[in-house]
């Protein structure tokens, strides 16, 4: 799946664990000895509380093993690093760059462009990228990037845009060029995630809209937290409509141990059963929407215990058994 | 869910006439929005004259409130009253780029609002700098306030808060914004404009210089251009961005103010509920209490998680109806564990937060599509469950 895309995009609604699958797919991406970078750019430390890890430093640093040896490497980057550093880059202004911070100069400039935010933002993303180009000895062989949610990420991304409003020529102007060079080429994938709920799939689905007008290139869509039915097409049937054999059950509770007075073990049973069925026909109909959209849909469980790195090692394992590596 | 915390009596904090102001805030996709819209909706039927600001509603809830335009100003909710004709319910989603362009109109002749209106720069500011959203979210409460000072429209008025990274940038973006267009760097950017930077000594001098040279270079000249002749334009008509953005910070400290946080059983959810009362109290800001929504409900019995699994396996290699009894047991369990583990973070909050007042609304499966939803979802806001 993406051969050649090194840098993955992760949107999503929040409240959609798209910092847990970002994660899932930078370890999913790092198996049989490969190296990832985990990127976020929101200042949130999502990574490092769902690595379980100290707050991450402006420093790529390693964070997981995959299995088969692979590293999962992560950096949480935010505007005023990435300005000193392309200063540094660009002009060799680090020294004048910390007077500046100093300063309270660059918190300003960020503040009167703010495109020049997320061209900062999305461009050391791009700098990782260009390091597989360059053969440089710290690359990695992919970039997943925890961005912003979907109802920004097209804005995010679209740096051109964000900046010609801005600055017509200049530095900042080419360097927006380059940036965009990158993303909206086949060498990025903005993968969107969603939950099987009305609201986010039509978020999905409006952002994947919005993606396609803007030319970005789009990955695939990243069903989370789904349920397994755990009752057989018959049985649903029955749940729905209430006529499952409530006798039956009780005997069979009976028959296993279970003492079930006045019959209240059953009767809750069959209204779980019941709300069970009518969460796989709400599901049922959100998938087929997801479907529509005719994109690579990966759906991964709701881990009733929570995510925890265990948890990350299994969706991981789910993404390259659908394909991902 | 049952929580170890004082109950949020949501009927009490409606009724109270004293309170006129209602904010909802907490992490993006928590149902903030949805939960402003129930709580308006119910303090109308209970015969107050509410106005709700939704910031960006889905557009089916847009719909169930009647919302199909997005004009700016608060529309009227058909048939919504209480029992005996008392009380009502008006609408509105934010337009921030309109209301940031109405306080330019207002306050600027007509001549002069156009320059900044054309402005690059602010063209940029009023559509997409981070923290307008919020300003603009402020300065039309503020405006809904002074309305209702004014004419009485409304005795109640519920703000739901913009989709932030975090749910303290509601209350940070306005000052930050305020002080960032009142700083010293934009005063000394259009210190030849104006004459204020004259006086400044050889070491700021030579500070201002290496930063204009370096902004120049990043950015182009012309935007440093756009911002002094934005910065011109406003300054001799604004009372000032920041005292601006005081006013309405103020508003929210007063008596008459009430928060409502509003958070979903997810850890991340969670600690930025925590981040907020934190937060409110160390402004002195009255709060309400939390919302928890989307919770796993599960119906009392004294079947264990554990019990139910360990009979689910036996049953497993039975016949047919004791495979179907041990599916549902294993649904069962699985909503336990689902249940016990929200509870568990909801408890780390209620420890950490003892005096803060809670009510939770169960997971619904399906959106809100009409008033009938939102009347439910009120309801269910309100149940008090024994304990």
């Amino acid at each position: 799946m993406w051969p050649g895309v090194a840098l993955h995009v992760v949107s999503g609604k929040g409240g959609t664990g798209k910092t847990t699958v970002a994660a899932a797919l930078a370890l999913a991406l790092a198996h049989q000895g490969k190296r990832t970078l985990l990127m976020e750019v929101e200042d949130r430390q999502g990574i490092a509380q769902l690595f379980d890890t100290p707050p991450l430093p402006y420093e790529e640093r390693k964070i997981a093993v995959a299995p088969g040896g692979g590293e999962v490497w992560a950096l949480a980057i935010n505007a005023q690093e990435a300005l000193l550093d392309y200063l540094d880059i660009f002009y060799n202004l680090r020294r004048a760059g910390s007077v500046l911070r100093r300063m309270g100069a660059i918190d300003f400039a960020t503040t009167i462009a703010p495109g020049l935010r997320d061209v900062l933002l999305t461009g050391k993303a791009c700098e990782v990228v260009r390091r597989i180009d360059k053969r440089a000895p710290n690359a990695y062989s992919a970039i997943v990037l925890d961005a912003p949610p979907t109802g920004r990420i097209a804005r995010f991304l679209n740096v051109n845009s964000e900046v010609s409003g801005l600055a017509k020529v200049g530095p900042i102007r080419n360097h927006a060029d380059l940036v965009m060079s990158i993303i909206s080429s086949p060498r990025t994938a903005v993968h969107l995630v969603t939950l099987l709920e009305e609201m986010p799939v039509q978020e999905t689905a409006d952002g994947v809209a919005e993606l396609r007008a803007a030319n970005l290139p789009v990955g695939g869509i990243f069903v989370n937290m789904t349920r397994k039915p755990m009752l057989t097409g018959e049985q649903l049937q029955e749940a729905r409509s209430g006529t499952l054999p409530a006798e039956i059950i009780g005997q069979c509770l009976n028959e296993s141990g279970i003492e079930d007075l006045g019959a209240t073990i059953v009767s809750t049973l069959l209204r779980e059963a019941n709300e069970h069925a009518l969460r796989v026909d709400l599901e049922a109909r959100e998938s087929e929407r997801i479907v529509e959209l005719g994109l690579p849909t990966f759906f991964l469980p709701l881990l009733s215990e929570g995510i925890d790195l265990g948890g990350l090692y299994e969706l991981a394992n789910l993404l390259r058994e659908g394909g991902i590596r | 869910m049952r929580l170890n915390a004082p109950v949020l009596e949501i009927d009490a904090l409606l009724g109270d006439m004293s309170i006129t102001i209602i904010v909802c805030t907490g992490a993006g996709g928590v149902g903030k929005t949805t939960t402003a819209a129930a709580l308006a909706l119910r303090a109308a039927e209970q015969g107050r004259d509410v106005c709700v600001l939704t910031i960006d509603p889905a557009k089916r809830l847009a719909q169930a409130m009647g919302l199909s335009v997005l004009d700016n100003t608060p529309r009227r909710v058909e048939g919504v009253c209480g029992a005996d004709g008392k009380g009502s319910l008006h609408a509105m989603m934010l337009d921030m780029k309109r209301t940031f362009d109405e306080v330019v109109e207002e306050h600027a002749d007509p001549e002069r609002a156009q320059t900044i209106l054309d402005n690059p720069f602010y063209q940029a500011l009023s559509s997409s700098f981070a923290g307008t959203q919020e300003y603009m979210a402020m300065e039309k409460l503020g405006q809904l306030r002074a309305k209702a000072d004014e004419d009485g429209s409304w005795d109640l008025i519920i703000v739901d808060t913009p989709p932030s990274r975090s749910a303290l940038d509601f209350l940070d973006a306005p000052e930050r914004l305020g002080s960032f267009l009142d700083g010293r760097f934009i005063r000394i950017l259009t210190a030849p404009a104006r004459g204020a930077g004259r006086g400044i000594g050889k070491i700021a001098a030579f500070s201002f210089g290496l930063f204009t040279s370096v902004l120049n270079k990043i950015l182009g000249s012309q935007v440093l251009a756009d911002v002094g002749s934005f910065v011109a334009a406003i300054d001799t008509t604004f009372g000032g961005f920041r005292e601006r953005a005081d006013a309405t910070y103020t508003l929210l400290q007063a008596a008459g103010t009430s928060f409502v946080v509003i958070a979903a059983p997810e850890r991340d959810a969670l600690r930025e509920a925590a981040f907020f009362v934190e937060r409110l109290k160390s402004d002195s800001m009255p709060l309400a209490g939390l919302v928890l929504n989307r919770v796993q409900e599960v119906r009392e019995t004294n079947l264990s998680t554990e019990q139910a699994t360990a009979s689910a396996e036996k049953l497993e290699k039975l016949g047919a109806n004791e495979r179907l009894t041990a599916a549902l047991l294993r649904l069962h369990a699985d909503r336990q564990r689902i249940y016990t583990r929200q509870l568990h973070l909801a408890e780390r909050f209620t420890a950490a937060h003892p005096g803060v007042a809670a009510t939770t609304v169960p997971a619904l499966a399906e959106d809100v599509h009409d008033l009938a939803g939102l009347r439910e979802i009120g309801d269910l806001l309100a149940t008090r469950l024994e304990t």
